[in-house]
């Protein structure tokens, strides 16, 4: 497991900078943490790390493989309902199992088995490297755009594309245009079509736009889009259909039904990662000579966590707990719900604000943001 | 028939297209682990523990399993702690068995042997990596034949001798097997059955600890040669036994179980272990070794380049291959740290 830390090596020139004291202010609270409280901080959170990484074992190999079991035989179920999706229980049931196999084969599996969380397995089944997921994005894309970009630089305004997604403003750090005055009409499209906005992630089609880049230096990633994309449509939308003969359009729409209920729901989770109010953007001019402690604290304010049960928690990949597992995105996310409370005590004694919440009300504050930053007066 | 081969790859390409992105494999061992196209795996049949320091596994191998010749290894992967971990075994059944027949010695503080002699029990799954080695019999089988085993050694001479057996060969084979005492000798009677039901075949046993029951004394010598002129040697054991049938017969087929030390001249450049934050001067030896004296605990296996368990990424640097003396780019690359050492400055992630 690795823990490389690479801040802004393409970006900076080489002047020297000493670390500096942060101040943020949150929720009308201002915060400061000096450097030595800085390396304090992250060192207890580097202990706290280095436990669980010590811990692992069977328990967590049972653990990922028991949800693979559950995600596949959902899958299979699912669709093998759809074939009698004529009779409307088949329908209904085979619809929302298909969702949900989607929902955990992308979010609890995918997600955190990209990350290299189970790597330590040494299965190549379930490695970050060879590891595919039931969505239009390719992995290989996801791996740099997520894992690298977003992970390393999460939350600066101009560094980290997850901001806004080149689409969106949810900054007023981001300069406003007539453009956005349609933030809440692209933000619903791209819920609709989640797994498609994902998926052209990697193309950077607005600095395509604004002529940064030409559509050439991208055909790669385009080849690969294309490529996944194609097997996927082909796979819910023509095979299946086909195969099921006269029964082709219920087993078409339930399809579409499953993909939408994915993204939808995955695009609530994840929005509620770093969008509900209070959450903190960062420059690139006050993270220049980022140290450890405070790439954790920047890591903690500028994410959110979501409220709920054991099984909200599995459906949303463990993505409910976005602050432990911008902490430590390499440890099995499901062991986030058990470290949950020492980060929050760790958080508290360096006077560091945890941003929690159930998902309407995080969900609430992220639609207003959405909202608000369409006009230019925000 | 041309259409029935059209259809069957259609169809294949039709099942990776349902079952992707994942492939079919992935479903299919849900159902039963061995049920998988793509990797070959087994399901143990029978454990005996017929000595105090080695336990014997029957494995049933799936259909991907696509054989081996008889000497060679395989790598045999099993899950420790939701770890896995893969070392090399040679196979000691004849070639054209069905089931794969394992001997595996107990080593003290071996991670992998001391769990199969205590854990391994019918049903268990492992898998199947690559097949490899050329410590294999000859195409044209000479007429006479000196096979010289020492300790769990015996392991691919055994395969050799049984396949030599289903074959029906008449050429004259002389078997010789070292083991500490006639208790810890595998195979002791199986070996007294062949010789009994060919008479082309002799065996000896020397025992080198408990000397009750042994038919040559000491260690390999001339005396201990049971066939005039042997056209064809193999050898395997520890490393002394090696080097004294090869001094007898430089043309000797051998192997050794146990990793060789090698030794090295420093390069003169730092090895920095990227991961664990650590640095040191190189002194020439394998990065696993000049690891292991910075206090870092890589895994490994063979330690001899063949089971791949201690592959990491090098970032960047050179390295020369001890055994093959072959020299890397200086590309970020995965190497085996076992039998890499550095030429220059390296950097691994580690």
């Amino acid at each position: 497991m690795t823990d490389t830390i690479d801040i802004r090596q393409d970006t900076q020139n080489d002047t020297e900078t000493k670390p500096t004291t942060l101040t943020k202010t949150v929720g009308g609270r201002t915060i400061t943490l000096t450097p030595e409280q800085a390396d304090e901080f992250g060192r207890e959170l580097d202990a706290l790390k280095e436990s669980i990484i010590a811990d692992l074992g069977e328990r967590d190999a049972t653990y990922i493989r028991r949800m693979i079991k559950a995600q596949r035989g959902l899958e299979i179920g699912g669709r093998a309902l759809l074939f009698g999706g004529i009779f409307p229980p088949f329908w209904l049931a085979g619809t929302a199992m298909l969702g949900l196999s989607k929902i955990i084969d992308n979010m609890e599996i995918g997600h955190n088995v990209m990350h290299g969380q189970y790597d330590w397995m040494g299965d190549p089944a379930i490695s970050s490297r060879g590891f595919e997921w039931d969505t239009a994005c390719p992995a290989d894309q996801w791996r740099h755009s997520h894992n690298y970009m977003h992970h390393t630089y999460t939350n600066i305004v101009g560094m980290d594309r997850d901001v806004g997604y080149g689409i969106l403003r949810m900054s007023p750090d981001q300069k406003w245009n007539p453009y956005y005055l349609g933030n809440p009409v692209w933000a619903f499209l791209l819920m609709v079509l989640f797994q498609y906005g994902v998926a052209l992630h990697e193309l950077e089609s607005e600095r395509i736009a604004s002529g940064e880049i030409t559509i050439a230096e991208k055909r790669d990633i385009l080849e690969g889009i294309w490529r996944k994309t194609k097997q996927q449509t082909l796979k819910d939308y023509v095979a299946f259909p086909l195969l099921a003969g006269p029964f082709a359009p219920w087993v078409f729409t339930g399809n579409l039904t499953a993909n939408l209920m994915r993204n939808v729901w995955a695009y609530m989770i994840i929005f509620c990662g770093h969008f509900p109010e209070d959450v903190q953007e960062f420059s690139i001019e006050e993270t220049k000579a980022e140290t450890r402690g405070q790439w954790y604290f920047r890591q903690v304010l500028g994410s959110a966590n979501l409220t709920g049960g054991k099984l909200f928690h599995i459906l949303s990949g463990n993505l409910s707990f976005q602050i432990e597992h911008h902490l430590f995105p390499d440890i099995p996310a499901f062991r986030h719900a058990e470290i949950a409370p020492k980060v929050r005590d760790i958080c508290e004694r360096y006077g560091v604000p945890y941003n929690t919440g159930p998902l309407p009300r995080q969900f609430a504050t992220v639609v207003r943001k959405i909202v608000k930053l369409a006009m230019p007066w925000n | 028939m041309f259409t029935e081969l059209t259809t069957s790859v259609r169809r294949s390409k039709l099942l990776d297209l349902l079952t992707g992105p994942h492939g079919v494999d992935r479903y299919t061992e849900l159902v039963d682990p061995t049920w998988t196209r793509g990797q070959a795996r087994a399901r143990v049949v029978a454990v005996r523990r017929s000595t105090p320091r080695s336990v014997t596994l029957t494995l049933a191998p799936n259909r991907a399993f696509a054989g081996f010749r008889a000497g060679q290894h395989i790598n045999l992967s099993v899950e420790i702690d939701g770890r896995r971990r893969t070392r090399p075994y040679s196979p000691a059944n004849a070639e054209s068995d069905t089931h794969i027949e394992l001997t595996v010695g107990r080593h003290d503080g071996g991670l992998v042997s001391t769990y199969l002699y205590e854990q391994a029990r019918p049903g268990m799954v492992v898998g199947l990596d690559s097949v490899a080695g050329d410590f294999t019999l000859p195409d044209e089988m000479p007429e006479r034949l000196l096979l010289v085993a020492g300790g769990s050694g015996i392991t691919p001479l055994m395969s050799m001798l049984r396949t030599l057996r289903a074959r029906g060969h008449r050429g004259e084979v002389a078997f010789v097997h070292y083991a500490r005492s006639a208790h810890e000798a595998s195979y002791r009677d199986e070996l007294a059955q062949l010789a009994a039901a060919m008479p082309n075949v002799t065996v000896r046993h020397g025992f080198t600890r408990t000397t009750t029951g042994s038919q040559l004394a000491g260690r390999f010598s001339d005396g201990h040669v049971l066939v005039d002129a042997p056209q064809a040697v193999f050898v395997c054991g520890p490393t002394d036994l090696v080097d004294a049938v090869r001094g007898r017969f430089p043309d000797a087929r051998h192997e050794s179980f146990v990793p060789p030390v090698f030794d090295g001249e420093a390069s003169g450049g730092d090895v920095m272990f990227a991961a664990s934050g650590v640095s040191v001067a190189d002194d020439g030896r394998p990065l696993l070794n000049q690891a292991e004296d910075a206090g870092l605990t890589p895994e490994s296996g063979c330690r001899m380049g063949i089971c791949f368990s201690c592959t990491r990424r090098k970032s960047s640097g050179v390295v020369r291959n001890v055994i093959t003396g072959a020299v890397s780019t200086p590309d970020a690359d995965d190497i085996q740290i076992c039998v890499s050492a550095p030429v220059g400055d390296v950097e691994i992630d580690l």
